[in-house]
């Protein structure tokens, strides 16, 4: 009996040498030569694996980071200059310093502004539905609000908010991966600058009916009108194919076209002064936190 | 012992509730909306300006491209605007709006209800014929007829085959004309197996139109390479491919057009087309469209001039029911839901179909069970159930290819059959669409 | 006016979903539950109820409380569950046998593969299985309760013709020794059968689901009639081979679980092939192994497991069994 245990014993230990022996030369042998910086950088990312620098997750940016000659174009959204920083100093490179940037919708069809005229019944995807006709809406280029960014979102950073029938982003959270901007099939996701004190002026529409089509679709859409562009100080406002677009790099905040604005379709985030308005019109702006439309 | 194809297939209730209405012709319009997208290929280009009088017959869209062909005003009256309009999707397209004055023809169109048997042109001269017609495929794709009758020069075509079989529920428009203007049909068939250069022809009907069996069989007596087959009743039996399949037993290969097996399908609405076009010189500005659905209070076959528009229609019934909750522009198997009530009527229009809440409205998904009726009745053999989970994860458009997403002929049996009400179809649709793309893209670099 | 729906073709669908499927299995299962009510009385009542509500209780608590999803007890898929397991039990099986069954069919079995449509294993089987291995004792006792239904059959603790027979054969005894000494009645076994779980009682009530599933175009015939086939035909050589020791067709079709595992636990969509190429390949395999375990093996009844065995081989014949395509590949030139 006692002999047994023993001969199992032993016979198990020695299978058990035998085979870390064999492991361990096979690991040698195959073993793939690679620049041990990879592993330190790759430790010092964020570890999303969400393409937003457009590579294939963060093993393949830390490679192509340690093999380039400098960090130029390379960027991690996620983690942002603190990341690059630290990136840059275990390469003994100079960082580069990128503008944060959000996700902005430029939509604002919202079931109060923009009439439903029917109601889509088959599946719940913004792709299916934009392959299969112009929308529920008046609108053929406004937000759908299926979700199809939301699903794509890894960040939890987008939502539908079903309230109002569209979709809305978190700021907080978002990382500008680019992911929902890809996801969506009506491209009315943009990845712009935060902004000083996450401040941003944009226009928050995607039409480009003429005017009169768009005003009769949507009652916060661009309608082309072209007074932002004369009051703009800084020529930061340009109109192609009855929409207006404010370029974020020459824009200063200065909201001038936000009150020019007919039909309120230029938004203004994270201001916190009442701009004075006409009791006709809602208020654009808002609180610090908070988007919340007043009614 | 009734043919049908191989694999696959459902059985929906035929619900044919028209099919007793006599073809009555829809009174005269207004206004005509004509649109210059009505058939697969490039839109028409306008040849007609605001001001312009025309009359009806007169061409008022020229082909843009090898795959297209010409519009004619389907009214006589003056050219109000060629603007563009939405489409049934609500999708913007090119039309030409006529404000409609008198209802005069062009001296070449013969009116007269003769029957002309004899065919005097020669193939190509009847070709030519046909695509001053714009005569497109009314079997639903709208492919212009004169492209599909010139095949090309190292494709031979051995058999002409004609569909009958309107194997859509609630559709009659192709029963009537085979009812009551079986003549032509046969005629019209006869001059396309001129075109082709073929001696055999079948018609193929299905076994739910006795009386259209009866008329076509007797019309054809007098053409010995023209044979009624009588069809079983099997949704899709008029699918190009399945009908091929019953008839001749022939398969189509993947992504190949019926020209490689020897056969070209026409439809019989467009057969009529033809036998107008090419014996009475009228191009094709009307066709037949069943007007239908339990709520619709009379079922009526309308002959409807082509840019009527939908409302319309709807006024000819007594204006949309009030428990319709679905418009349908054709079969309510492969139909499109309206979306945009200012359209109008294309060529190819066959149907308006009302259905209500409870026959339509799509229940809430619940969990594939992996019961494999989707493969049942996939005609094509394909496996919905897997073509859907390798859509939802997103990026398998490899594998999608090995599973044949691209012979899918979105007939809609798999979405019909599923117990857990998934929305196969939908899903199955768009990815076909990416891979489809994918593959173009690959075979235009090499 | 409301709204106009708009959607992608088709625009009909069948009035059928997952619940008529799950009720149109309960009724073919009807047949065979009445017969054992009046067979084994008041406790096949109990089992059955015990099996259904806690097959639908567990999957309610984890939907509702542990996955936090829809709950989807309503699609009787649960329900259908209980009832297959109690029938795979003895009829004296006390309630908490039924209970810790139920965990692990739904619990562990479906819910933890994600529930309806995605475990690979059948779970009334596993359940059976797991009670059958961890409490030997119980779940071969075939002792038949009081009923008040039935009279005149004296109340025995009757072991089933297989365990008889493997017990026979082991002691050395020759197969007709054992069925002389036994009074098998082939009568009995078909119509109604003494020794067995509460569902092999009836070999008709059985069939009677089955053709019932058939009409309702629940089920197709391959997977059962495959089965069937295969056991009868590879028992049928072994029989001719020695008939002393190896158990003929007739006797092996109509003892322990074969009918109740043929026709209603391995046409389980969910846990069997897709295409018929591979529902044939399926059920030749499970007839296989079935005799195989039946002669050979320590069990005397080997459907459960034969058929546990081929669920793990179904992804495999899903994957290189396809179902026939309509085109071939396209000639390039």
């Amino acid at each position: 009996m006692i002999t047994t245990i023993i001969y199992t014993i032993v016979c198990l230990v020695v299978l058990g040498l035998l085979f870390s022996v064999v492991l361990y030369l096979v690991a040698q042998k195959f073993k793939v030569e690679e620049d041990p910086r990879i592993d330190i950088v790759e430790s010092l990312l964020p570890g999303a694996n969400c393409g937003g620098c457009g590579l294939a997750g963060c093993r393949a940016f830390a490679e192509a980071v340690v093999n380039a000659t400098s960090l130029g174009s390379l960027s991690c959204p996620v983690g942002g200059d603190v990341v690059m920083e630290n990136v840059a100093a275990a390469l003994g490179q100079e960082a580069v310093k990128t503008e944060p940037k959000v996700a902005v919708i430029k939509c604002h069809g919202t079931l109060d502004n923009r009439a439903r005229i029917n109601h889509f019944d088959g599946y719940a995807s913004c792709k299916v539905m934009s392959t299969l006709y112009s929308g529920d809406t008046g609108c053929r280029y406004g937000c759908l609000g299926k979700g199809d960014c939301v699903e794509a979102c890894k960040f939890d950073a987008i939502r539908i908010d079903e309230r109002r029938g569209i979709v809305e982003v978190d700021e907080e959270k978002c990382v500008a991966c680019g992911a929902c901007v890809r996801a969506c099939p009506k491209s009315i996701i943009e990845l712009r600058p935060k902004g000083p004190k996450n401040r941003r002026v944009y226009v928050s529409c995607s039409s480009k009916d003429k005017g009169a089509i768009a005003r009769k679709a949507c009652s916060v859409s661009c309608i082309g009108c072209g007074k932002c562009v004369k009051v703009c100080p800084f020529d930061a406002i340009t109109i192609e194919n009855n929409l207006a677009y404010i370029d974020p790099s020459k824009c200063k905040l200065c909201r001038k076209c936000v009150d020019e604005c007919p039909t309120k379709a230029i938004w203004a985030v994270n201001f916190p002064i009442m701009v004075p308005v006409t009791p006709k019109q809602e208020e654009p702006v808002t609180k610090t936190d908070n988007r919340e439309e007043k009614i | 012992m009734k043919r049908t194809f191989s694999i696959g297939g459902i059985h929906p209730n035929e619900s044919k509730l028209s099919r007793e209405a006599h073809i009555e012709i829809f009174p005269v319009l207004d206004v005509a909306y004509i649109s210059m997208a009505q058939h697969l290929g490039a839109p028409a280009e306008p040849v007609v300006q605001k001001g312009d009088k025309v009359k009806v017959g007169q061409v008022i869209g020229k082909p843009a491209g090898f795959i297209s062909a010409f519009v004619h005003s389907s009214v006589s009256g003056t050219v109000k605007s060629v603007e563009p309009k939405g489409d049934l999707a609500a999708n913007p397209v090119m039309h030409v709006v006529i404000n409609v004055e008198g209802d005069d023809w062009c001296e070449e169109i013969d009116r007269s209800k003769d029957i002309i048997k004899e065919i005097p042109f020669s193939s190509e001269e009847i070709l030519e014929k046909i695509k001053s017609a714009g005569v497109v495929g009314l079997g639903g794709a709208a492919f212009p007829t004169h492209v599909k009758l010139n095949p090309p020069k190292d494709k031979k075509a051995e058999y002409l085959i004609l569909n009958g079989t309107e194997c859509e529920p609630y559709i009659t428009s192709d029963d009537r004309i085979m009812r009551e203007r079986p003549d032509e049909i046969v005629i019209g068939a006869a001059i396309m197996m001129k075109a082709l250069k073929v001696d055999k022809c079948y018609i193929g009907i299905e076994e739910n139109k006795p009386e259209a069996i009866a008329s076509m069989t007797e019309a054809a007596s007098p053409y010995p390479g023209i044979k009624v087959a009588v069809l079983k009743k099997k949704y899709p039996q008029g699918g190009e491919k399945q009908l091929i399949d019953a008839l001749i037993g022939r398969k189509v290969p993947s992504l190949a057009l019926p020209i490689e097996v020897g056969a070209v399908v026409q439809n019989v609405g467009t057969s009529l087309a033809v036998y107008e076009a090419v014996q009475k010189n009228k191009p094709l500005i009307d066709n037949v469209i069943t007007v239908t659905g339990s709520c619709v209070p009379h079922q009526r076959n309308f002959l409807v001039r082509v840019g009527t528009p939908f409302s319309k229609m709807l006024d000819a019934i007594g204006g949309l029911p009030k428990d319709a909750a679905k418009f349908i522009s054709g079969g309510p198997m492969m139909g499109k839901a309206v979306a945009n009530m200012d359209a109008s009527t294309l060529k190819a229009t066959s149907a308006f179909l009302l259905l209500t809440e409870t026959e339509t409205k799509r229940k809430e998904e619940s969990n594939c069970i992996r019961c494999g009726k989707c493969i049942d009745a996939c005609p094509m053999g394909l496996e919905p159930y897997l073509l859907n989970k390798l859509s939802r994860i997103g990026g398998m458009h490899d594998e999608l290819e090995k599973e044949k997403i691209q012979d899918c002929i979105e007939c809609g049996c798999c979405l019909y059959s599923c117990p857990a009400h998934i929305p196969l179809l939908d899903i199955i649709r768009v990815s076909k669409a990416e891979v489809m793309n994918i593959m173009r893209n690959r075979s235009a670099k090499q | 006016m409301a709204r106009l729906l708009v959607s992608g073709a088709p625009h009909l669908h069948l009035k059928e979903n997952t619940q008529s499927l799950m009720r149109d299995v309960l009724i073919a299962l009807a047949p065979s539950l009445l017969v054992s009510i009046y067979f084994f009385g008041f406790s096949a009542i109990k089992l059955v109820l015990t099996g259904v509500i806690s097959c639908v209780l567990v999957e309610y608590l984890i939907q509702k409380f542990i996955m936090k999803t829809k709950v989807t007890v309503n699609d009787l898929s649960a329900t259908v569950t209980g009832c297959l397991l109690a029938l795979n039990l003895p009829p004296s099986s006390p309630w908490w046998l039924v209970l810790i069954g139920a965990i692990v069919a739904i619990g562990i079995v479906k819910m933890t593969f994600g529930g309806l449509g995605q475990n690979i294993f059948n779970p009334a089987l596993v359940g059976r299985v797991f009670l059958l291995i961890s409490f030997p004792t119980l779940m071969t006792d075939w002792s038949i309760p009081e009923s008040w239904f039935r009279t005149g059959i004296d109340a025995f603790t009757g072991a089933t013709p297989l365990a008889i027979t493997k017990e026979g054969l082991a002691a050395g005894l020759t197969l007709p020794e054992i069925f002389a000494a036994n009074e098998f009645s082939f009568k009995e076994m078909i119509f109604v059968k003494i020794g067995g779980s509460v569902g092999e009682v009836s070999a008709l009530a059985l069939i009677l689901g089955f053709v019932y599933l058939l009409i309702r175009r629940v089920i197709r015939p391959h997977i059962p009639l495959v089965i069937v086939g295969t056991i009868a035909l590879m028992t049928w050589i072994f029989n001719m081979i020695n008939p002393d020791i190896y158990t003929g067709p007739l006797f092996n079709i109509f003892t322990g679980g074969v009918l109740l595992g043929a026709i209603f636990m391995a046409t389980d969509y969910v846990t069997s092939p897709m295409s018929v190429k591979g529902m044939v390949i399926y059920a030749f395999g499970i007839g296989v192994i079935t005799v195989l375990i039946r002669y050979f093996g320590a069990y005397p009844e080997g459907v459960s497991f034969a058929i546990l065995i081929m669920n793990m081989a179904v992804p495999l014949l899903n994957k290189y069994c396809k179902p026939k395509r309509y085109a071939k590949e396209v000639k390039h030139g």
